[in-house]
C-alpha cells in the first residue's frame, strides 16, 4: 500500500535514533497552525475583493469574515476532542499527514471561495477543512513527545506549543508579503495566496511527518531510570481516554485550563484598544501595536519557560503560581492605570500573558501526571474544549463589560477596572479547583497496570520532579 | 551514526528555527515601537 508509510510500526525509531528531532517534528506542524492567530491580516483585503480600493455593496462584511476564524476554532475543538483516540491509537505520522491535508486543502478550497466569490465555500475551505487539520495537528505529537522525554515532558510538550504561538509572527508578514506580491490595480491577491500558503504549509508539515517517530517498545533516554513506585500526583498507571471523563481530576483540570485561558484570552484581544484608553494621549495606535506584539512574544516564550520550570516545580505547583501571581498581577492593572504608569501596567500584562501561554503548554504533561502516558494524546483532545468554551467567554466579558460602564457614564480609561477585579475571582476559582486535585483513584486505572508499550510508556514517571 | 544524527540535527532544528528567528525578529522590530 501507497501509504503504509504512515502505518505506527513504519515509525518506530531505529536504535541510536536522537531524541532531539522529535521537537522539530512537532514544531513544523505547530508553527504551521499557528497560523491561526495571523487569520485577522486577511479581513480587510477580503471586504475588497470587488471593490478592491474600498468595500463594494456587494462585498463581504467583516462579521461575515471573523465567522471563518470561529468556525475554525469550533472545527480545532471539536475534532481534538472526537478524533483523539484515533490519533492515539493510530500513531503521530498518519495524524500528521492528515492534518496536513486538510490544513493544506482548506486553504485551496477557500482560494476557490474567494475566486468565485461565496462565502460559504470560505467556511467549509478553512473553518470545516482547516479546522479539522488544527485540532488533528495540534494534538498528533504532544504523546510521542512525551514518550521521548518521560524526564522532561513539560520542556517538551512546551517546545511543541510554543510552536502553535508563534506561528502566527511567520503566517502574519508572509501574507501581507504574498498578498502584495500577487495584488494588481484590478485585484487584491487573496486568492493566490491562500494557493501558495496551502501549498507551502502542506510542504511543511509532511516534513515533520517524515521525521517523526515513536520510540522502540523497551526504550528510555541513556541514564534514565523510572522511579518503581508512583510519587504523589504522578501516576505509573493508564486511564483510558473515555474514563478519563468520570474522574473529577479531568473536569477540574478542565476548569483550570478553561479560567487560565479565560483570564488570557480576553485582554489579548483587547489589549491593543485597552492600553490606548487606558493611558489616553500616552499611548498612540503605532505604539500599542508595538504592546501586541510583545504580548505576543511573551505568549509564545512562555509556553516554553513555564512548561519547562513545571518540570522542577511540579504541574500543580505551576498552576498555583499561575493563578496567585495571576490574581495579584490584575488587582494591580487599576492601580498602574490610576497612578498612570505604563511601565507597570505593561510588566503586569507580559507576565500575565506568559502565565496564559504557560497554562496551554504545562496541561498536557499535568495530564500525563494523572492519566498516565497511554491515552495522553487523546484525554489532551477532549480538554481542548476548555479552550473553545474560554475562547467565547474571556473575550465576551471584557467587552460587555467594557460597554456596560462606557455606556453608564465610567471615563474609558477605568472601564476596565471591575473587569480586571472579575478576572482576579476567576483565578481565585481556578486556585480552588487546582487545589481539589488529588491522585486518580485506582478503581480508573487500566487493567494491564504496568505500562510497558512504545518504548517509555514502561518508564512513565519523570525523574526531574 | 552521531555523525549522520548531528548533521540531520542541525538540518531538522535550521528548517523550524530560521523562520522562527525571522518572525521572531519581525515582530520585536514591530515592538520597539511602544518604547519609541
Amino acid at each position: 500500500m501507497a501509504l503504509s508509510f504512515l502505518a505506527r510500526e513504519r515509525t518506530i525509531a531505529p536504535p541510536g535514533y536522537s531524541r532531539w528531532l522529535i521537537p522539530p517534528a512537532a514544531l513544523c506542524i505547530h508553527l504551521c497552525i499557528g497560523q491561526a492567530y495571523a487569520f485577522s491580516v486577511f479581513n480587510l483585503p477580503m471586504t475588497k475583493l470587488i471593490g478592491i480600493t474600498q468595500s463594494a455593496p456587494d462585498d463581504w462584511k467583516l462579521t461575515d469574515l471573523g465567522w471563518i476564524f470561529s468556525v475554525g476554532i469550533f472545527f480545532l475543538g471539536a475534532s481534538a476532542a472526537v478524533l483523539g483516540r484515533w490519533v492515539e491509537e493510530g500513531g503521530p505520522r498518519r495524524a500528521m499527514f492528515t492534518a496536513a491535508l486538510c490544513f493544506g486543502s482548506g486553504f485551496i478550497v477557500s482560494a476557490l471561495g474567494v475566486y468565485v466569490h461565496n462565502i460559504w465555500i470560505v467556511y467549509l475551505g478553512y473553518g470545516v477543512i482547516g479546522g479539522f487539520g488544527l485540532g488533528l495537528g495540534y494534538i498528533s505529537p504532544v504523546s510521542t513527545l512525551i514518550k521521548w522525554f518521560p524526564d522532561r515532558p513539560g520542556m517538551a510538550t512546551g517546545m511543541a506549543i510554543m510552536g502553535f504561538g508563534g506561528g502566527a509572527f511567520i503566517a502574519s508578514p508572509l501574507s501581507v508579503w504574498l498578498m502584495r506580491v500577487f495584488s494588481t490595480p484590478t485585484h487584491v491577491g487573496v486568492a493566490e495566496t491562500f494557493i501558495i500558503l496551502g501549498l507551502v504549509y502542506f510542504c511543511f508539515m509532511m516534513v515533520g511527518a517524515v521525521i517523526v517517530r515513536v520510540p522502540a517498545p523497551g526504550w528510555a533516554p541513556a541514564g534514565y531510570v523510572a522511579p518503581a513506585a508512583p510519587r504523589k500526583l504522578i501516576t505509573t498507571q493508564n486511564v483510558y481516554v473515555y474514563d478519563a471523563l468520570k474522574t473529577p481530576q479531568f473536569w477540574l483540570i478542565w476548569w483550570v485550563l478553561c479560567l487560565n485561558v479565560t483570564a488570557g484570552i480576553g485582554v489579548l484581544g483587547q489589549a491593543s484598544a485597552m492600553s490606548q484608553e487606558m493611558f489616553p494621549g500616552r499611548i498612540n495606535p503605532v505604539a500599542a501595536a508595538g504592546f501586541v506584539g510583545l504580548m505576543s512574544l511573551f505568549n509564545m516564550g512562555g509556553r516554553f519557560f513555564w512548561a519547562s520550570m513545571s518540570d522542577l516545580l511540579g504541574r500543580k505547583n505551576t498552576y498555583f503560581i499561575f493563578f496567585a501571581l495571576g490574581t495579584v498581577l490584575y488587582a494591580l492593572v487599576p492601580f498602574a492605570g490610576g497612578a498612570g504608569s505604563i511601565t507597570l501596567f505593561v510588566i503586569c500584562f507580559l507576565v500575565i500573558i506568559s502565565m496564559y501561554g504557560g497554562g496551554f503548554a504545562t496541561v498536557p504533561a499535568y495530564l500525563k501526571d494523572m492519566f498516565g502516558t497511554q491515552y495522553v494524546g487523546a484525554i489532551h483532545g477532549l480538554l481542548i474544549t476548555a479552550w473553545s468554551m474560554a475562547g467565547i467567554f474571556g473575550p465576551v466579558i471584557v467587552n460587555y463589560m467594557r460597554q456596560y460602564y462606557v455606556d453608564h457614564g465610567v471615563p474609558k480609561a477605568q472601564a476596565y477596572n471591575t473587569t480586571m477585579y472579575l478576572m482576579a475571582a476567576l483565578l481565585v476559582v481556578g486556585f480552588i479547583c487546582n487545589a481539589l486535585v488529588k491522585a486518580v483513584h485506582e478503581r480508573h486505572h487500566m487493567k494491564r497496570t504496568t505500562e510497558t508499550e512504545g518504548g517509555a510508556l514502561g518508564a512513565a514517571a519523570p525523574a526531574a520532579q | 551514526m552521531a555523525e549522520s544524527n548531528g548533521l540531520k540535527l542541525v538540518l531538522a532544528w535550521g528548517f523550524v528555527g530560521i523562520p522562527l528567528a525571522w518572525g521572531v525578529i519581525e515582530t520585536l522590530l514591530n515592538a520597539l515601537k511602544l518604547f519609541r
